[in-house]
């Protein structure tokens, strides 16, 4: 790469747009093209303002924006025409932790962001570098090539410690202040600063992070760069394998996906209500015109809005699921004009009021689910046959040939009786029932899971991740 | 290509920030780049971004500085060709056929179906006139995925077809700004014609002068401590992050209790013009660890 900014300005950029390519990123040629112009008329001499006009012509979406301004930096460097100024402390022991420390902790309390992409490219630089220590893992993940060393965010930020510096940080925007002595604070604002700058430095971290995978997809070459370089979006990570903070990032977008549902949900109710023709009445208007159809008669439907109920598995080998799963529920209650929320691990209750009235916020209301509603008997471990049981004993009555009926959960019946006649009942009296399973279906007959016996009564649908659960409910809800 | 290829509107991007500027709005380096590479190129600009950061504003200010007339069209869910491109008049067609019944059915037929009786709808009218033209269409989203295909053909060669007449080419490019929440995934073609723009809310330092520019009176340490807040108060996952116009209100009332710092009390008394939702307004109060009166 230090050849790139000796070459030529068109070369420079087709090779930018296929190191974005690289990169997941889709750029068409006419992209490329548009970014041409770009470059034609803005010139080299603002970068800021060349980034953003590069930006604007080649990307499709703001996900894709940290891979760009990673790579932008790559060949469009700092200082254009010499590669030695423009990548700096490329001695890594020149810049040392306490300097970059320093200038971190001034780019934090500016809240510089451009300051700070730039000092995490210095820390990774300075202080990411791993020898060639096999197996110790590149960035978050912990399997690099044996041999082949790599950067390291981890070792970056164990080596940097970003956290020390809020006290720092802190002070020094207090001296900063104008008009305020240190002595007489503005309380409200102080209470608010200390977590503006810990988000600032969880900035930085992705920063680093991002800085460090990029370098070592750079080192390891394309194939790896596909492997691991693009994190999965939102949608599609895995329910069961979400960390604690890509939960977090799920549970963020389940308003717009519930709203998205409600959208599809109201507009095919609407379609489903015009269409079919009512031939009696048609043939009966027709008598008027001479046993002519002028006037076709529609058959009108009482518009019915129908009943949902959930049954969930709270257990905590599925709590990702579930309360993911809740979450949307709570948010798609509206469409619905009865929704019912059972919860079990292996006894069953009503959570209906919880869910509904409960705020939207996740770890609250799984715990006051398992606090407040008896979900859990004698043992702590899912036992579906009794749980089914139960329900069949107390809840009959909330099942009724309109209701839909969901069942979320693994299966995993911890190999007690999986009670298969309590859910052939339940299939007899309601209107349908799905059952949606976070596993893939290739795990279903392993181990303790009940699953395959179930599928045979009630349909299963394999549900991952929140894209498939979209999709799903999309097409299983009632119209 | 009968038509200019690009409007026009500015020389440089230092204009583009200026002239924003004078009708009030403060654009970052990356909304100025791109509206003035809009402008150059003649491309449309796809802006994305949370509700309350400032797309349909910035469709307003370009036209505003530009003496431009604005053309909006409002998607909603359900929009359809005649809402976006155009419709015939009916009425006035039957009025045309019963006026001359001595005519034959050529001369009628041909008659009815002319620019007199065509009701042009915004998109039809943004490519038709010869004046400036800014035409923003306004949270394309929410319309129908059809609907982008109506929009394809005006995004790329600004022309509309009637097939009773033919292809409308716009002689002058009207300058094309798309806004989009983002609650639906626009297509990949759409976004092909587009340059794309995410507009995020401001940081810190802008949102103080945008505050400051929109609330002269406010003074500065207190404008400081304004957005400090509302920053706080976006990072809280809260149902509706306060906007940027919210912030604006906040200030302004704030001025109008003639508070000159930001206490608890004044906090909890006037956070509701901020926030919408009792919900929020509760966690809002819990985080903020104000004390309750």
């Amino acid at each position: 790469m230090t050849g790139a900014a000796q070459r030529a300005l068109p070369e420079r950029l087709t090779g930018f747009v296929h190191a974005l390519r690289g990169h997941h990123v889709r750029v068409g040629p006419g992209e490329t093209v548009d970014a041409a112009a770009v470059l034609a008329v803005l010139g080299l001499a603002d970068r800021e303002r060349l980034r953003e006009g590069l930006a604007a012509a080649l990307l499709r979406g703001q996900g894709q924006r940290p891979v760009f301004d990673a790579t932008f930096d790559l060949y469009f460097p700092r200082s254009v025409g010499d590669p030695s100024t423009a990548r700096p402390a490329a001695a890594g022991a020149a810049t040392s932790v306490e300097e970059l420390r320093e200038r971190l902790a001034e780019a934090l309390a500016a809240g510089d962001s451009a300051a700070m992409a730039r000092l995490a490219g210095l820390a990774v630089q300075a202080l990411g570098r791993f020898g060639s220590a096999p197996g110790a893992g590149a960035g978050a993940t912990p399997s690099a090539t044996p041999g082949s060393g790599g950067w390291s965010a981890h070792q970056t930020l164990e080596r940097l410690r970003p956290q020390i510096l809020l006290a720092r940080v802190l002070a020094a925007l207090r001296a900063g202040r104008p008009g305020a002595p240190a002595d007489a604070p503005d309380a409200l604002t102080d209470r608010i600063e200390p977590d503006e700058i810990r988000r600032r430095i969880e900035a930085f971290r992705g920063l680093v992070a991002t800085e460090a995978r990029r370098r070592t997809a750079e080192e390891q070459g394309t194939a790896e760069i596909a492997r691991r370089a693009v994190a999965p979006s939102v949608d599609q990570i895995d329910f069961l394998f979400a960390g604690r903070d890509q939960l977090a990032e799920l549970r963020r977008s389940v308003r717009p996906l519930a709203r998205k549902l409600a959208t599809h949900l109201a507009a095919r109710r609407r379609r489903a209500a015009r269409g079919r023709i009512d031939l009696r009445r048609t043939v009966r208007r027709s008598l008027g015109t001479g046993g002519v159809p002028l006037r076709p008669a529609y058959r009108q439907r009482r518009p019915q809005r129908p009943d949902l109920l959930l049954l969930c598995d709270v257990s905590s080998s599925v709590a990702g699921f579930s309360d993911f799963t809740m979450l949307l529920v709570q948010a798609l209650r509206e469409e619905f004009s009865r929704v019912r929320v059972f919860a079990f691990v292996n006894r069953v209750d009503e959570v209906t009021q919880l869910v509904t009235t409960g705020t939207a916020d996740p770890g609250g209301l799984a715990r006051r689910i398992t606090t407040e509603a008896a979900v859990i008997g004698h043992h702590p471990y899912s036992d579906y046959g009794s749980a089914l049981g139960e329900f069949a004993d107390r809840y009959q009555e909330a099942v009724t040939p309109r209701t839909s009926v969901l069942i979320l959960g693994d299966a995993r019946n911890n190999r007690r009786d999986p009670n298969l006649p309590a859910l052939a009942q339940l299939a007899g009296r309601a209107r349908r029932v799905h059952w949606l399973n976070p596993e893939q279906p290739a795990l279903w007959s392993t181990g303790d899971s009940a699953a395959l016996d179930y599928a045979g009564l009630v349909a299963m649908h394999p549900c991952r991740n929140a894209r498939q659960l979209g999709e799903l409910i999309t097409r299983l809800l009632p119209v | 290509m009968t038509g200019e290829q690009h409007t026009g509107f500015f020389a440089s991007v230092e204009e583009v920030s200026a002239r924003l500027a004078e009708v009030g709005y403060l654009a970052s380096t990356a909304v100025a780049t791109t509206v003035f590479l809009a402008d150059r190129l003649g491309k449309p600009l796809l802006v994305e971004g949370p509700a309350g950061v400032g797309k349909t504003e910035l469709a307003k200010a370009v036209a505003a500085v530009a003496g431009a007339r604005l053309v909006r069209l409002q998607c909603y869910e359900g929009v359809d060709e005649s809402r976006a491109l155009y419709e015939w008049n009916h009425a006035k067609q039957l009025l045309r056929i019963t006026a001359g019944r001595e005519e034959s059915w050529q001369e009628a037929k041909a008659d009815i179906f002319s620019e007199e009786f065509l009701l042009p709808r915004p998109l039809l009218t943004a490519i038709r006139g010869s004046e400036p033209t800014v035409l923003l269409v306004d949270e394309t989203d929410k319309a129908d995925v059809e609907v982008e295909g109506l929009l394809l053909e005006v995004l790329s060669d600004f022309q509309v077809t009637v097939p009773e007449l033919g292809t409308i080419t716009a002689e002058r490019r009207p300058f094309v700004v798309l806004t989009s929440n983002a609650t639906r995934e626009l297509s990949e073609a759409l976004r092909r014609r587009c340059l794309f723009l995410h507009l995020d809310f401001p940081d810190e330092e802008l949102e103080c002068r945008i505050v400051r520019s929109r609330v002269p009176q406010l003074d500065q340490a207190l404008a400081e401590s304004v957005v400090k807040v509302i920053g706080a108060l976006r990072a809280m996952e809260l149902r509706k992050a306060p906007s940027v116009a919210e912030t604006i209100d906040w200030a302004r009332t704030l001025l109008a209790l003639g508070a000159d710092s930001l206490d608890d009390a004044v906090v909890r008394d006037s956070l509701g013009v901020v926030l919408k939702h009792q919900e929020d307004l509760r966690r809002a109060v819990e985080k903020l660890t104000l004390a309750s009166a």
